[in-house]
């Protein structure tokens, strides 16, 4: 019935001196799916999206990208980089170059295209994300927002089977946040798959396929929105679910 | 109208070593960038051997006196491997400054946003790319206005070539000095050269500085 899975993460461990931050976290990602995590802070979030793209390899467990095991001995991870695309909170563009040359270097350096080439992708790019018209601003020179989708513009260049997203509203001032979901909601419509590290619970509802609800560094319950929201198996699912809800409101 | 003849035909003597005051400087400023950036890069990014030695480089050098450098390779170097004068003095001065411009791009490339590598890393980058095209100009943007202060000192340094008998401003005004007994004159045309050279620098670098601001 499923098709085979884009990513497959199996017991994940990963530590960090003493503190053990994923204990055995294991997570299934089909094709085109939206997966929503949500935990409390030091639940292991961020830390999961750096070691699927081996920014912080694990310390045991196998991950599987596209049926090529990413965490055997002997791969590059650089060349595995390339396939799976990420967006920080704090957006990290390179602050020496303009938002197209953001957009750029990654492929004059790392796709090795001819500068033409990138230029014109590097305009579409950020032309899908509403920007072009900033293409010579620094980024300095841009909202919150604004750099936040350069980010995406940048990360979408390397033409990604997968993207993570490591909290990329929660650096935005709320009037700016809607910018930045909507460029999301509609890569999701696109057939993006996407692991979204968000409490942005509105956009969880609307555009997740799924919603997993991680604590102590493993998976405790994971479902559709509509059942995680309505009917969670699990007290502890409900309780924390319950909280970011009001905390959302509360915000508005 | 002696007395201006005379000033006239000293200051066309003195200002001959112009242009190797200013050759001594730009070849010692650019061996200094070579070892400064690459010294840096080691230190702040290389395993522990690369940047025992880079920090060794650093430490040694700096604690010498720099014209004791200028004798070494004029003197022992040069005895090896045949170096001009001008060639002995501007290496010497070079790999003094190194050691003070690897301390200066140190800071700069540690003051890069530690985000930076993490995003460069994350578009598939290797780490020789990233340091490449990413923290590198940034780093050199960085390091602008402590590389200025360096240049105008690696200028005003260059009058230590003058114990190996390259003839630069300073030499040729001891020369004029001695043959005229008129030190007042000689040694005052050196200093006004002097002050203009640093001053004209200071402002080329202040230029470049504003040029290429980094802005975050």
């Amino acid at each position: 019935m499923n098709p085979t899975p884009i990513l497959r993460v199996e017991e994940l461990y990963k530590s960090f001196g003493q503190t053990a931050v994923l204990k055995g976290f294991s997570l299934s990602i089909q094709p085109q799916e939206v997966a929503v995590l949500v935990g409390p802070s030091g639940s292991g979030k961020s830390t999961l999206l750096r070691c699927i793209n081996l920014l912080d390899p694990p310390n045991a467990g196998r991950i599987w990208l596209e049926q090529e095991e990413i965490t055997a001995a002997g791969v590059n991870p650089d060349r595995i980089r390339q396939r799976i695309g990420m967006v920080f909170q704090d957006f990290n563009l390179f602050t020496h170059l303009t938002a197209l040359g953001n957009v750029m270097v990654g492929l004059t350096k790392v796709r090795k295209m001819h500068k033409k080439e990138a230029h014109e992708l590097a305009l579409f790019e950020l032309e899908r994300v509403g920007l072009v018209d900033r293409a010579g601003h620094y980024p300095a020179q841009l909202s919150g927002g604004q750099k936040q989708r350069v980010a995406i513009a940048r990360a979408l260049g390397m033409d990604p089977h997968l993207m993570l997203f490591d909290e990329p509203t929660s650096a935005l001032d709320p009037e700016l946040t809607g910018e930045v979901l909507e460029v999301m909601q509609q890569l999701a419509s696109e057939g993006m798959t996407m692991i979204v590290v968000s409490h942005e619970m509105g956009f969880a509802r609307q555009v997740a396929s799924r919603v997993v609800f991680l604590e102590g560094g493993v998976v405790v319950e994971q479902g559709p929105p509509a059942q995680m929201f309505e009917r969670p198996a699990q007290e502890r699912t409900r309780v924390f679910l319950r909280k970011i809800a009001d905390l959302d409101e509360r915000s508005r | 109208m002696e007395f201006v003849q005379k000033l006239v035909t000293t200051f066309n003597f003195i200002v001959q070593g112009l242009w190797v005051t200013l050759g001594v400087t730009a070849v010692a400023l650019a061996v200094g960038l070579l070892l400064g950036i690459s010294m840096a890069v080691l230190r702040v990014y290389g395993n522990p051997f690369w940047r025992t030695v880079a920090a060794l480089y650093s430490v040694l050098v700096r604690a010498v006196p720099v014209i004791v450098i200028v004798f070494v390779l004029f003197f022992v170097i040069a005895g090896f491997v045949n170096l001009s004068p001008f060639l002995a003095g501007s290496l010497a001065l070079g790999v003094a400054s190194g050691a003070y411009q690897s301390e200066i791009f140190r800071g700069a490339f540690q003051a890069v946003l530690p985000g930076q590598m993490v995003a460069a890393r994350a578009i598939g980058m290797s780490r020789r790319q990233a340091i490449q095209s990413i923290l590198l100009p940034q780093a050199l943007r960085l390091a602008l206005p402590g590389w200025g202060n360096e240049a105008t000192l690696v200028l005003k340094d260059s009058t230590l070539v003058f114990v190996v008998g390259v003839p630069e401003i300073l030499r040729r005004a001891q020369q004029v000095s001695a043959r005229t007994l008129e030190p007042f004159v000689a040694f005052g045309i050196a200093l006004l050269l002097y002050l203009a050279l640093t001053l004209w620098m200071t402002q080329l670098l202040q230029w470049v500085e504003r040029r290429y601001r980094l802005q975050i």
